[in-house]
């Protein structure tokens, strides 16, 4: 996999329009030649009534696999998607290699995305088309190469992910895992200076998780990509990232460092989600009146 | 006041429905020369779209040229008029019958369709994971199909038309017994192929922008759950036949408002 995966790079896909240029940095962009993407001050929320981020604050390094653990509903994906331009942040700023998302340009979007590639959490694989051609869709879309490299291109990515023999099948017949795998082929099509995986574990049995965090791992040391994996799979996190963001309700980060500083940690609520502990800091039960009051206990007549 | 307040809350959001909805078929337009350089997608949604509902406008156009031979001759025949049964079964079917029964039936069987694949993609994040990509889906999955959409309506409706005035032939020639050369004779004096033929032609192709473009934006902007795209699929088919109907007579009044 791994010759595959040098052999690809050195391919060197030109694709079509403004690729991997960034703009101009404004200004007041202070840039960190190690940090990729700068989360500032962002606060986020799909209706006006429920925050899902508040007053988030991350950098992420060029280079290095991060992982953003936390609960269900935190807002990991949102994070995520920020990234990406599918939505705005009512405040604060995400900042892309120095340049600020603003997702009223539909060009600068764009030619953002152009230098990412996403993995979703149930693959997003398009169902009318087979497993070639899903891989082949980012390449024939976005460049004017010829149908015979892509060929090779399309057989060498699903090569790196082990699933060079089932190109000919359909979307319908593969399982979750080798669909979660098919979408990784597709996510890294291009060869993306960015690469986010969403739940990329959730669902698999232990042998694909394995074979998926030992993808992950592999293909960014091979590519140099700066990956970023949200998951509440802690094991295999800790075992492939450079680099750990718990987080809580609200965006709120409760620890970041090393998969070793926080595995070592005293603090009682990165030992709860660490050690996966049902109750401790963070609630089990969802807030609620008392149970006497829901289940008409102790009322007078 | 909370009423009244309530009611004016209700108008600014209908506003903002159709603002939304009117900016979103500019951006459709936009896009639609890109769709033209992808011509497989278009071709391919030509089929799934046109030749795939052959079957149900082939088969209504021919019950409906049935009844209306024996409707029209029961009608007639009073008046002493039953020559005329091929000239009123032919304007009937191609100036309003065809474009507006193939109409309803494109929004019955192929904007429902066009409403839940959409929806589906959009539920599967497959239109998610195309931003995501860089690739437009409006101008890669909606754009082919609107084109779809548009080329086929008038291509149903003119066979619907076609395939009616057939089954009124065998009805009135086969079972009434009206004279064969009669029955095509006065169609061919008395229908204008621009101003009859034309005119219908032309509706029939607005109603294919109608119905194709309430189907795929109720499926873009649905909610990204089963119900949602269930009831998405049901304003399909509403809002279509409505639009159908009431465009029906503005255009009507105009095109036909001179005897």
């Amino acid at each position: 996999m791994r010759q595959f995966l040098i052999d690809f790079n050195r391919l060197g896909i030109a694709a079509r329009g403004p690729r991997a240029q960034p703009a101009p940095m404004p200004a007041n962009t202070a840039l960190n030649p190690d940090t990729l993407i700068e989360i500032d001050h962002v606060s986020f929320g799909y209706d006006s009534s429920r925050t899902i981020l508040q007053d988030v604050n991350l950098h992420f390094a060029r280079g290095k696999v991060t992982s953003i653990l936390g609960g269900s509903g935190c807002g990991k994906t949102t994070l995520l998607r920020l990234i990406g331009g599918v939505h705005a942040a009512d405040s604060g700023r995400v900042v892309f290699d120095g340049e600020v998302i603003d997702t009223r340009n539909r060009a600068q979007i764009y030619r953002l995305r152009r230098r990412l590639g996403m993995l979703f959490q149930f693959g997003a694989l398009f169902t009318d088309l087979s497993v070639f051609d899903n891989v082949a869709f980012p390449l024939r879309e976005m460049t004017d190469l010829p149908e015979s490299l892509i060929h090779d291109i399309v057989l060498m990515k699903l090569n790196a992910v082990g699933l060079r023999g089932a190109a000919s099948l359909r979307i319908s017949e593969v399982s979750g895992g080798m669909a979660r795998r098919i979408a990784l082929a597709r996510a890294i099509a291009l060869d993306p200076e960015l690469i986010m995986y969403d739940e990329p574990f959730a669902g698999l049995d232990l042998i694909s998780m394995g074979v998926a965090a030992k993808l992950i791992r592999t293909l960014n040391d091979i590519t140099g990509a700066t990956s970023l994996v949200v998951s509440h799979d802690v094991p295999e996190c800790m075992s492939i990232s450079d680099h750990v963001i718990l987080m809580a309700n609200q965006g709120r980060i409760v620890a970041q460092g090393t998969p070793a500083e926080l595995m070592a940690s005293t603090d009682p609520e990165v030992r709860q989600f660490v050690r996966g502990e049902p109750d401790g800091p963070v609630k089990f039960h969802y807030p609620a009146q008392p149970m006497a009051d829901d289940f008409g206990l102790g009322a007078t007549p | 006041m909370n009423g009244l307040a309530k009611l004016g809350a209700r108008a600014l959001a209908v506003m903002a429905g159709w603002g939304h909805a009117t900016l979103f078929f500019l951006d459709l337009l936009r896009v639609l020369p890109q769709a033209m350089r992808r011509f497989g997608l278009v071709i391919t949604q030509i089929h799934a779209i046109g030749n795939r509902s052959l079957l149900i406008i082939l088969a209504s156009g021919l019950a409906v040229g049935f009844v209306l031979a024996l409707q029209m001759y029961y009608a007639l025949v009073t008046y002493g008029a039953a020559e005329s049964l091929g000239l009123v079964v032919n304007l009937s079917l191609v100036r309003e019958l065809g474009p507006v029964v193939t109409a309803l039936l494109f929004a019955g069987r192929a904007g429902t369709s066009l409403t839940a694949e959409i929806g589906l993609m959009k539920a599967g994040e497959q239109l998610a994971a195309m931003e995501l990509m860089a690739i437009d889906p409006r101008a890669r999955v909606l754009a082919p199909r609107f084109i779809g959409g548009i080329v086929s309506m008038p291509l149903l409706a003119i066979l619907f038309s076609a395939v009616g005035i057939l089954g009124a032939w065998v009805v009135a020639v086969g079972l009434i017994g009206i004279d064969a050369g009669n029955f095509w004779s006065i169609q061919q004096n008395k229908v204008d192929i621009w101003r009859d033929v034309g005119n219908g032609v032309a509706k029939s192709a607005v109603f294919g922008v109608i119905c194709t473009f309430v189907a795929l934006y109720q499926g873009y902007e649905t909610q990204a759950t089963p119900e949602g795209v269930a009831y998405a699929t049901t304003r399909t088919v509403v809002i279509s036949s409505l639009a159908v109907l009431g465009m029906d007579f503005i255009l009507t009044a105009l095109m036909f408002s001179t005897p």
